[in-house]
């Protein structure tokens, strides 16, 4: 088996930028040390590392200190969460966490788990029909004893940009911490954490050309939380364990390519989004919605959600087809539920199985879009005809 | 695919036989468990999606599960439901096959410009001067023709049977021979979608119907004992009856109006004659008249001789050469000549009326239980 020929799931992950295997070349097998190790093949290691952590800091306008490498974005929503919750309560400060009903499962199953297991209080915020938080229902929700908010930048199913800023405003007035999932969101803007009301950001490389298996939490200094992985004390004690000294080099080349190329970046995804946008709904009248907001949107994320199609049915036509599609609802198992998200901003049982997620690359072009566009119109009106087909035949 | 052997192998043959092949697995609708585990129909656990993931890495084809649990439950598992509380005995692999599999599937299957849907059934398909026939499985063990009779030519003309051709030995040789692991697996003959294999307890938990007990008569309707709800009872069952007499009684028919359960000794079950209904003949037109053929009256039943002749409102009536065994309403008579089928239709209740008697004289002996 090969690729797709057209892929369109970067929010999923995206290719590896050959500058970024690069960086990563020597930490394999030639400079290969223990950047603990107290010999100089460890401090070339250790030098690679903290260079890669300075990169990071500079871009994305913090200080070294402030940077934790962690294995993937999950396990930064995880320390962040578990950390600052598990801290507060051992300094008596507080029992309650909010976050909101579409947060990414690494955020929403660990705050469940917080309630469930931990004892923690959880308040889970609605949006509105666009997928916004509203600021007023966090001012509701937050109490003597609210610890942390945890609302994320960017949503990944339906592409909607949270008003962020805002709410890191309000929990800091409130002297609430403020967490926010930036994974989708990072590569698409440029960032001066410690002018922002975040006091902890949670990236994931992958999601902007770099590698798997490596994940970034941002930590404003002062924030305490307990370590969730213990040990050596690794990450300022934040997160135990040998450093990934390869993936850490890649992980702060492709965020530097990703500031330097982000303005030609951004326009190359944000007009083939715009034809997607623009384009298919016309094509599907009354059988296509967008999901999400029209305006405060990430800049490669299209998404819809069609009438009575099961987003199943679709990703193994477009599968066939030869794209590459993700659907909010979908899983490997074949196990579609309705969409929480698609929910969750409003829309009916006929459409919550149907979302749809295109999200756009550096390499995607007008022509695959246009193919797109056509395959995904005849699938759905194949798929339309066989449902009809079907209720006819068992009654 | 399902994970399992027949399947792996007919996905095999075709990649050998260069075709692009696509794998797909039916996520079945199953009983949800009271266990801590999720509910899987036993046809599609994870194990088996693994399995049969596992098959399509080793072949180079993607591989898809598409959910078919909602259309699974509406179309099958209620008509199951439904059939036994009109107090027949259905066959949902028959309906599963036409409506889920040859339907549902094969529509799919054409939408992505697919052009054959192939299973790892025992069963061939040829093309004959009249159009396709559907023929028996090489393997007379293991020919599933009976359960697929419901085909039409335009669902033949796009269906494979890779193995058809073949013994279950010699498919089990060729999986070997692949490295597919799944070679060695036991095979189950319960329904899929219980829990536990107990259908009688299923429907008791599922029936909208309250089932009464009611008196077990014999023929001449004696009162012989009470039975639990007709759903619970077979044609042809001699176990669980909760009578003792002289010799075996066996479960001849269900008098729906009076509620009873009539038994009699194993040559009253014996029956000349029946009618089915909502016949489909593969050649898409009834004979002219009537024709000398065989009839298999369930899955695994002998085909028997039998004149079958064409009746208006697409039904046929069966007169058969020597008594059949277990006649069943619910259940398909599948008819064949030699080992080409024919089609088959749906046993009606119309038989009850046409058994075949035979002057015996019951000893009744006490018993004691």
């Amino acid at each position: 088996m090969q690729n797709n020929k057209i892929y369109l799931d970067h929010g999923a992950t995206t290719p590896l930028h050959p500058k970024v295997l690069a960086a990563m070349a020597p930490y394999w097998n030639e400079l290969y040390g223990n950047p603990s190790s107290y010999h100089r093949t460890g401090a070339v290691a250790a030098r690679a590392v903290a260079t890669a952590r300075e990169t990071t800091a500079d871009l994305l306008g913090t200080r070294s200190e402030s940077v934790i490498f962690t294995g993937c974005g999950s396990e930064s929503n995880n320390i962040a969460l578990r950390g600052v919750m598990t801290a507060a309560r051992a300094s008596g400060k507080g029992n309650h966490l909010i976050t909101s009903a579409i947060e990414h499962s690494a955020v929403l199953e660990t705050s469940r788990q917080l309630r469930d297991y931990f004892g923690f209080d959880l308040s889970i915020l609605p949006t509105d029909n666009w997928g916004r938080v509203r600021l007023s229902d966090v001012e509701k929700a937050i109490r003597p004893d609210t610890v942390l908010i945890s609302v994320m930048a960017a949503n990944n199913e339906i592409g909607t940009i949270q008003p962020w800023r805002e709410i890191g405003e309000l929990a800091r007035a409130h002297n609430i911490l403020f967490h926010t999932d930036a994974v989708q969101l990072v590569a698409s803007r440029r960032w001066h954490f410690d002018n922002e009301p975040i006091d902890l950001m949670t990236i994931a490389p992958h999601k902007f050309y770099g590698p798997k298996g490596i994940g970034i939490l941002l930590i404003r200094q002062g924030v305490k939380l307990i370590s969730s992985q213990t040990g050596g004390g690794h990450e300022n004690g934040v997160r135990a364990g040998t450093l990934n000294v390869p993936l850490i080099a890649g992980a702060a080349e492709a965020l530097r390519l990703a500031m330097d190329e982000q303005d030609s970046r951004i326009a190359h995804v944000t007009s083939l989004r715009d034809q997607l946008l623009d384009q298919l709904p016309a094509a599907l009248p009354g059988l296509c919605l967008i999901t999400g907001h029209l305006s405060e949107r990430l800049p490669h994320h299209a998404s819809f959600a069609f009438r009575n199609v099961t987003g199943n049915d679709l990703l193994m036509h477009l599968d066939v087809a030869g794209i590459a599609a993700s659907s909010g609802s979908a899983c490997s198992s074949g196990d579609p539920k309705p969409s929480a998200v698609l929910e969750s901003v409003g829309l009916g049982p006929e459409w919550t199985k149907g979302g749809l997620r295109l999200t756009l690359g550096a390499q995607n072009t007008t022509q695959e879009i246009d193919y797109t566009i056509n395959t995904l119109t005849g699938i759905i009106r194949n798929l339309l005809a066989l449902e009809t087909d079907f209720a006819v035949a068992t009654v | 695919m399902s994970g399992g052997v027949d399947s792996s192998v007919a996905a095999a043959l075709l990649v050998e036989k260069g075709y692009e092949v696509i794998g797909m697995m039916m996520r079945l609708w199953s009983e949800p468990d009271c266990g801590p585990s999720t509910p899987t129909n036993r046809c599609c656990t994870p194990d088996q999606m693994a399995d049969a993931r596992r098959v399509a890495d080793r072949l180079g084809i993607p591989f898809y599960v598409i959910d078919v649990r909602d259309q699974f439950r509406r179309a099958i598992v209620q008509f199951f439901i439904d059939e036994h509380d009109a107090g027949h005995t259905p066959n949902p692999c028959v309906e599963c096959n036409r409506q889920i599999r040859f339907t549902y599937l094969l529509e799919r299957a054409l939408a992505m410009e697919a052009d054959y849907l192939a299973t790892g059934h025992y069963a061939r398909i040829d093309r004959g001067q009249h159009g396709y026939r559907l023929r028996q499985g090489a393997d007379p063990h293991k020919d599933q023709s009976y359960v697929l009779h419901t085909f039409r030519q335009d669902q033949l003309a796009r269906v494979l049977f890779p193995i058809g051709e073949l013994t279950k030995e010699e498919v089990r040789r060729i999986a070997h021979e692949h490295g597919l692991t799944v070679a060695t697996k036991q095979e189950s003959q319960d329904l899929c979608f219980l829990k536990d294999g107990d259908y009688r307890r299923f429907i008791r938990d599922n029936s909208l119907q309250i089932h009464q007990p009611g008196p077990i008569l014999d023929q001449d309707g004696r009162l012989l004992g009470q039975h639990n709800g007709l759903p619970f009872y077979t044609i042809g069952q001699r176990k669980g009856l909760g009578i003792a007499a002289s010799e075996p009684l066996f479960v001849l028919r269900k008098d729906l109006a009076r509620n009873a359960l009539i038994v009699g000794n194993h040559s009253e079950l014996g029956i000349r004659e029946l009618i089915a209904g909502g016949v489909n003949w593969i050649t898409g037109d009834p004979p002219s008249g009537p024709i000398q053929a065989e009839v298999k009256i369930r899955y695994k039943a002998m085909q028997i001789n039998a004149k079958v002749s064409p009746l208006s409102g697409d039904r046929v009536h069966i007169s058969f050469d020597q008594p059949a065994f277990g006649v069943t309403p619910g259940q398909a008579a599948v008819i064949y000549d030699g080992d080409i089928c024919l089609g088959g239709g749906i046993i009606l209740d119309e038989n009850i009326k046409e058994e075949f008697h035979e002057n015996v004289i019951l000893e009744i002996e006490d018993f004691t239980g």
